[in-house]
């Protein structure tokens, strides 16, 4: 892949070109378009634009309270927009059910590790795995030879998954009682299980330490090489956002204030005053 | 001998309650609803083996087949038509909403079949087994067989198949489960129907046992498998037999100690002690609020 084709401009300010000057392969997997919501009379997140290529890496930064997982939210359909549209792969996603639009193409990780923490590691990858499984209860139930050909394959795809990881040795673990970085890739691993076009990470790695990043760095890149998916990650770590992201957005207020690639961003002197603070650094 | 008799009789009411408190847990184990009608349903299949076998004259095999699949429907349906609507209402409305679905069920018998008690025919020849001096009812033996029986299917059932699964995911996190491209009213659907059998089953241990059906039945014994799934901790499937076995013993002991007027107090003392002490219930874990 040529670096041509991975800088990518993640957020597209003016219209109507969404896609210039540049070739997304496609259509761009993940798009959206004037996107907004208000809450009440509070607007969090206004005219918030993206085109995201088939396999780039990009980031969204920004502080607190930006709108960072509110826009995750709304590209999940947990939210549904105030204002414009999103288009996975081509297709609205307006009025799709968040099972839908995760069979559409799209998962995502949680802020807040929100893993099922009662169930084992492999269970949890299992049901992940489960959008794509067509099991009936009578062949679970009886234990019909189907059963045991479809739990065999999806135990040797949990433990493929796993291997990202290197995680095989928690498979009979209760998910609840890994380490928290583990918990993080578990929940990743968790998202990679039902077939995504595009991954959405919400700060991947938060509460990780730099070591622990600087891996979780070269797996996101491994991860997209091996899966050939797009990624979208919110973060507050710059030195993942910027060692990785081909692309990145700032955003404030609910609002992009600044984008391009990591380079651009980091000398741009509106993100290092809303981002950085004012004080600024170097 | 007479205590013999007494653990058999403890444990055939307990398994009673253990089946009708699996209901209440795993309803409210998947949307944290405490379904009140239902120890209603079991009115409800009490009264289709009485039709079925008094009014119809049909087998027995086919009372307790008829009783289990009305229940399970019924409980389906309760909750596609008033549960479901409600599913991002304040949880104070579906509370509401339950009761508001017993009282139906209750009054609506009560207009179908009158108030007066029917008598629900015996489903086969339920003479006492003797060995040697010791006499055993084969009703309660029954009983006691197909709760463990029936218990261990839900255990597998949620602990191994991908229903399961489904179930303890979207307990744990509905939005999450979603996320995952797990059908989340698919699988409520099923907890409901899971649950209903299980009234269904209980509903046809009831009436083996007390051979009536009445409207108001479902009241009390669907507020004891309340106490029985609370006491064990709401939410738990082995917690709930617990519960339901402390319930049945307590109750038929304080009765043979001749104090049987004071059986329903016991539970209910049993219960605040039990909330006072260990607040989650015996074998309930502290839930975090989610956000």
């Amino acid at each position: 892949m040529t670096s041509e084709k991975k800088r990518s401009v993640l957020v597209q300010m003016e219209e109507p070109n969404l896609i210039p000057e540049r070739d997304l392969g496609h259509i761009p997997v993940l798009q959206a378009k004037h996107l907004g919501i208000d809450f009440g009379g509070l607007t969090a997140v206004d005219d918030f634009n993206l085109a995201m290529g088939r396999t780039e890496i990009s980031g969204l930064i920004g502080p607190n309270g930006a709108g960072k997982t509110t826009i995750f939210n709304l590209l999940t359909n947990v939210y549904k927009p105030t204002r414009g549209t999103v288009l996975l792969d081509g297709y609205d996603t307006a009025g799709k059910s968040m099972v839908q639009v995760n069979k559409m193409g799209i998962a995502r990780t949680f802020q807040n590790i929100r893993l099922f923490s009662k169930m084992t590691v492999e269970e949890n990858i299992l049901v992940g795995l489960g959008n794509s499984m067509s099991t009936k209860l009578v062949t679970d139930l009886f234990r019909l030879p189907q059963h045991w050909r479809q739990e065999a394959e999806f135990h040797d795809k949990a433990m493929d998954l796993l291997a990202i990881f290197d995680m095989q040795k928690y498979a009979k673990a209760q998910a609840g009682s890994l380490p928290y970085g583990a918990q993080r890739r578990l929940e990743i691993l968790r998202a990679l299980g039902t077939r995504p076009k595009v991954l959405l990470l919400d700060e991947p790695a938060a509460g990780m330490n730099p070591a622990e990043t600087e891996e979780l760095m070269e797996n996101i890149q491994k991860i997209r090489d091996e899966f050939q998916i797009a990624i979208l990650l919110i973060e507050h770590d710059m030195s993942l956002v910027m060692g990785v992201c081909e692309a990145v957005g700032v955003l404030d207020y609910g609002k992009i204030i600044a984008k391009g690639t990591p380079e651009e961003i980091q000398n741009d002197p509106r993100v290092i005053e809303a981002y950085l603070g004012k004080q600024g650094v170097n | 001998m007479t205590f013999l008799t007494q653990v058999l009789n403890g444990l055939q009411l307990g398994s009673i309650y253990a089946l009708v408190a699996l209901g209440y847990t795993m309803v409210y184990g998947i949307i944290l609803l405490l379904n009140f009608a239902h120890g209603d349903i079991i009115m409800v299949g009490a009264y289709i083996s009485w039709i079925v076998m008094a009014q119809m004259g049909f087998h027995p095999a086919i009372a307790i087949l008829l009783s289990v699949v009305g229940c399970t429907l019924l409980g389906v349906m309760i909750d596609k038509v008033a549960y479901a609507p409600l599913r991002n209402a304040p949880r104070l409305s579906i509370l509401i909403t339950a009761i508001g679905v017993s009282y139906f069920l209750e009054n609506g018998a009560q207009l179908v079949f009158g108030a007066d008690a029917k008598v629900v025919p015996p489903y086969f020849d339920a003479s006492p087994l003797s060995f040697g001096s010791v006499q055993l009812s084969p009703i309660a033996l029954l009983t006691i067989a197909v709760t463990v029986v029936s218990t261990a299917i839900l255990t597998f059932l949620v602990q191994k198949t991908k229903l399961g699964k489904a179930m303890r995911a979207v307990s744990e996190d509905m939005g999450a489960a979603r996320l995952m491209g797990i059908n989340v009213n698919t699988t409520i659907s099923f907890t409901f129907a899971v649950g209903s059998a299980l009234a269904g089953i209980g509903a046809v241990l009831y009436a083996m046992a007390y051979t009536q059906a009445t409207p108001t039945m479902g009241i009390m014994l669907g507020t004891k498998a309340f106490v029985a799934a609370v006491l064990g901790g709401i939410g738990s499937i082995p917690g709930a037999v617990i519960g339901g076995l402390l319930v049945g013993f307590a109750e038929v002991f304080v009765s043979a100690i001749g104090l049987s007027v004071w059986k329903d107090a016991v539970v209910f003392l049993l219960l605040i002690i039990v909330l006072i002490v260990r607040p989650t219930g015996i074998l309930g874990r502290t839930m975090n609020e989610k956000v």
